[in-house]
Formats: structure tokens, C-alpha cells, sequence
């Protein structure tokens, strides 16, 4: 088992019109034992923008912390909000730097840029390389099935209520294929005006 | 908590801190895990008036692909490109580095900067990392000297060829190469036979797909064409397999309002 595995989890994030989604499962376990079912991977760090962490929850808490130092540096010397794609390009710095000794996570960037409010989204691997396309990105244990719910479900232009049924939709018929995510589920939209979060009822087992 | 981060002011350079800890976590059985690779068909040739380079724009991670639609031709200079196949991140970071270098290299110069010294600078790097960096790389460029096209390998050796192929589709691209490349090819040849060496990459190869990227160098001019040829369409989907609203159960919701307050002061200029 790769040690990305280990507490299980996952992430998801898709690009609608005017608004990006994030969604998150609830399960921290260690390996098939379930040990809080209130974990959510997802951080609110900035007005409209959302970080998801999937891996290994110690250094899921650590890179965390690690980057809201170096954003809090970054606004403080710059005195202006950070913008989705610089903070990406800030993680995967941070991440290349552990290139030889890297931090066993696969992160998640989802926001509207402060300005021009154009929705971005991002993933990377566990060392940096990121990848921003113009639909969806995933990351976790039940990545392949998410991939495939993603593939089917997501459209161009989704208006927000409708990219909430399809990221939840996706979420969750993904997540009832992994042993290792689950638990509840959390959407976040994020809107030019207004940021809904929604919980999920989903199985529980 | 934030408090114990600030000793975490980065220094630049890498940083090993967690090596003995994943080390250790590593030993208890669990695999290493899989970073995302180009596996990767990338070409270069030399043609009549200058170079062309072309790639695929497959990304994979083992047996997934994690992007299918990535630029692999990256900009060192104005005159030199290079295409990467290896780990993805280490080729994006060891292109970045190197061409600002470059471009430093070429403000305190005050020339254009030679393609032998790209290919020198990426090589001796390579070499200082003794292949732990693992980027394969097809360097390509027109100088003062003429067209160049240099082929170098992640422990940092390099070959100056006419015609050059790099990662698991390598193969299938100099079968393409070795049979129809000659010198003094024109630009329309030249373009098509890279796409030609390309496609039999991203068709006969599982580490490349997707579409072709192509990269014309010329004396004085260049000329990016990201996704020259779609090579791989997505299907046309026939029906609407959207869901009602309402159709996922939801607990409970929140909305939180951004206070959004805008503005604008007129101050009057001060007309003497």
C-alpha cells in the first residue's frame, strides 16, 4: 500500500461558469480503522479560495501550516490578497523543495482570482509538478473513480446549482467504491459574492 | 502552532528534513508513491532554415493519466526551446531554473545567448545531481552558429545530433526519423514529419497520447503552435445525463456572504 493511502481520503475540484467547486470526504482512518469521521481535508485560506489536502494526515496539518506562513509573509510584505495562481505556484515551489524527502500529500487549489474573479483550479503530485486544466482536477484514494465520475458528468458552463448536483454526484458514487473515503462529504461554491457550503448525507460505512 | 512555523523561512535550495522519517515510514512496508511522469514521445530536427521540436501532451501517474492535455515544450529563451520527458515536476523546475540563467547570462552579455550554453548549463546541472534529477531533454535552437538540436540525458550527457528522439516513445519516433529525415528538409516536410514521428509515438506508445505540440525555430523568428494536430478527439456526448436539483441529499447548508462594498471617492483636482 502507498503510504498516500494510509489514512485514507479525497478530494475533488471542477471549474463551472463564473464559480468553482471544491468538495472534501470526512473520514480520517489509519489504515482500515476509522478514527474520526469529522476530518475535512479542505481550508478556507483566503476570501475565495479553498486548499484541499489528501495523504497523509500529519503532513496534510504540516504543509498547511507551512503554506499559511509563507502567504501570511507574502500579504503582509505585499500588502494585497493572494490570487489562486501565484499561491500555486508558492505550493509547488514548496513542495519541489522536498523533492528528495517530500511531504506524502497530493494537494488541491480552487478559488476565483481576487480581481478579475476568473475561476481557477489546480492539482499537483506529491512533489510539485502542477497541472491546471480547464474542467476538473482530483486527488485521494478513490482518484480513478473519480476520474471516471468526473469524465461522465462534467459539462462546460455549469451554472452553480448545477455544479453542485454534479461534483456531490461524483463525490459520492466515487467514494462508495473506496473502502478508504467516505464518511460524509462537504461541497463548497464559490461564487463572486458568496461562498455555500453544503453537507452531504451519504452512506456510512 | 503558527508560531513554531517560523523557522520555516525558506532558504532556497533543496531541503531534506524529511528524509530520515520517510526513510523510516518507507521501511514499515509501504510503497513509495508514484509521481507524475511524462512518459512521453519528444523530437527534435534540424531543417533548412532553423530547428523544429514536437511533443505529445500526455501526463501519467503509474497507469492513470493525470493530464491529458500538458505542454512539454518549454521556453528556455527567445531562440532556444526544450522538450522534456521524465518526472514532470523535475523537467518544469529544471527548465524554469535554467532559463533564468539565461536570460541573466544574457543581460550581463548583452547577446543572444548561444545553444551550446543552454545545453551546457542543463548537462552540468544534470551531472551535479548524479541522475536523481530525472530529466530527459531535447534541447533545440538557432544561434549565430546556425540550427542546433542537442539530446541530454538525466545523469548529464548530451549528444549534438541532426535529429533527435527522447522517452518511451522514442523508439517509435526515430523508426519515423531514421527513415525519412534528410537534410535540407523544407518547412512543410519538416513539420510533417515531426508530426508523423509524434504520432507514431502517441499511437504505438502507452506513456504518450493525446495531441501534438509543435515548436519551429527559425534565424530570426519562432513559432509556438500548441496542439498543432488534435490527434485525439473526445466523443460527442449524445445525451443530457444531468441531474435534478435536489437530487443529492444535503444535511444542512451554509451560505456565507462575501461583503462586497465598493466605493468610489471622486477628489476633486485642485484647478489654480
Amino acid at each position: 500500500m502507498s503510504i498516500l493511502a494510509y489514512n485514507g481520503g479525497c478530494v475533488v475540484a471542477m471549474r463551472g461558469k463564473d464559480c468553482v467547486a471544491i468538495a472534501t470526504d470526512h473520514r480520517f482512518g489509519v489504515q482500515a480503522q476509522t478514527i474520526s469521521t469529522d476530518f475535512k481535508k479542505v481550508f478556507h485560506i483566503a476570501p475565495r479560495m479553498f486548499l484541499g489536502l489528501t495523504g497523509l494526515q500529519t503532513d496534510i496539518l504540516t504543509v498547511r501550516d507551512r503554506l499559511m506562513f509563507r502567504k501570511n509573509i507574502y500579504e503582509t510584505k505585499e500588502n494585497r490578497e493572494m490570487a489562486p495562481k501565484p499561491f500555486s505556484a508558492m505550493l509547488s515551489n514548496f513542495l519541489y523543495e522536498h523533492r528528495f524527502g517530500p511531504y506524502f500529500i497530493e494537494p488541491v487549489v480552487a478559488g476565483l482570482d481576487p480581481k478579475t474573479l476568473k475561476p481557477f483550479i489546480c492539482n499537483m503530485d506529491l512533489i510539485g509538478c502542477p497541472n491546471e486544466p480547464d474542467d476538473f482536477v482530483v486527488a485521494g484514494t478513490c482518484a480513478e473513480q473519480l476520474y471516471g465520475m468526473c469524465e461522465t458528468l462534467w459539462r462546460p458552463d455549469l451554472e452553480p446549482d448545477q455544479l453542485f448536483e454534479v461534483i456531490a454526484q461524483s463525490m459520492v458514487n466515487a467514494f462508495d467504491r473506496d473502502a478508504m473515503s467516505g464518511w460524509g462529504a462537504t461541497v463548497y461554491i464559490i461564487e463572486a459574492d458568496k461562498i455555500t457550503e453544503r453537507s452531504l448525507k451519504t452512506r456510512m460505512d | 502552532m503558527y508560531m513554531d512555523s517560523a523557522r520555516d523561512v525558506p532558504s532556497g535550495g533543496f531541503n531534506f528534513d524529511n528524509c530520515r522519517r520517510n526513510a523510516a515510514l518507507l521501511q514499515g512496508g509501504f510503497k513509495p508513491p508514484t509521481t507524475t511522469k511524462t512518459g512521453t514521445t519528444i523530437v527534435g530536427i534540424i531543417y533548412k532554415d532553423g530547428v523544429i521540436l514536437g511533443a505529445d501532451t500526455r501526463a501519467t501517474e503509474g497507469p492513470i493519466v493525470s493530464d491529458k492535455n500538458c505542454a512539454k515544450i518549454h521556453y528556455l529563451a527567445d531562440n532556444i526551446y526544450c522538450c522534456g520527458a521524465g518526472t514532470a515536476a523535475d523537467t518544469e523546475t529544471t527548465t524554469d531554473l535554467i532559463s533564468s540563467q539565461l536570460e541573466l547570462h544574457r543581460l550581463n552579455t548583452e547577446r543572444q545567448v548561444p545553444v551550446v550554453c543552454a545545453n551546457n548549463m542543463l548537462k552540468q546541472m544534470l551531472f551535479r545531481y548524479q541522475g536523481h534529477i530525472s530529466a530527459a531533454l531535447v534541447l533545440g535552437g538557432v544561434d549565430k552558429y546556425g540550427p542546433h538540436i542537442y539530446c541530454i540525458h538525466p545523469h548529464g550527457s548530451a549528444d549534438k545530433l541532426p535529429y533527435a528522439t527522447m522517452g518511451s516513445g522514442s523508439l517509435a519516433a526515430m523508426a519515423v526519423f531514421e527513415s525519412r529525415w534528410k537534410p535540407d528538409l523544407s518547412e512543410e516536410e519538416g513539420k510533417v514529419l515531426v508530426r508523423d514521428a509524434i504520432a507514431s509515438g502517441i499511437f504505438n506508445d502507452l506513456g504518450s497520447g493525446s495531441n501534438v505540440d509543435l515548436c519551429v525555430i527559425r534565424k530570426d523568428s519562432t513559432e509556438y503552435l500548441r496542439n498543432y494536430e488534435l490527434a485525439n478527439k473526445k466523443g460527442e456526448r449524445q445525451l443530457n445525463y444531468s441531474f435534478k436539483k435536489g437530487s443529492t441529499p444535503i444535511l444542512h447548508t451554509t451560505i456565507k456572504d462575501l461583503q462586497i462594498t465598493e466605493r468610489v471617492h471622486v477628489v476633486p483636482m485642485e484647478i489654480s
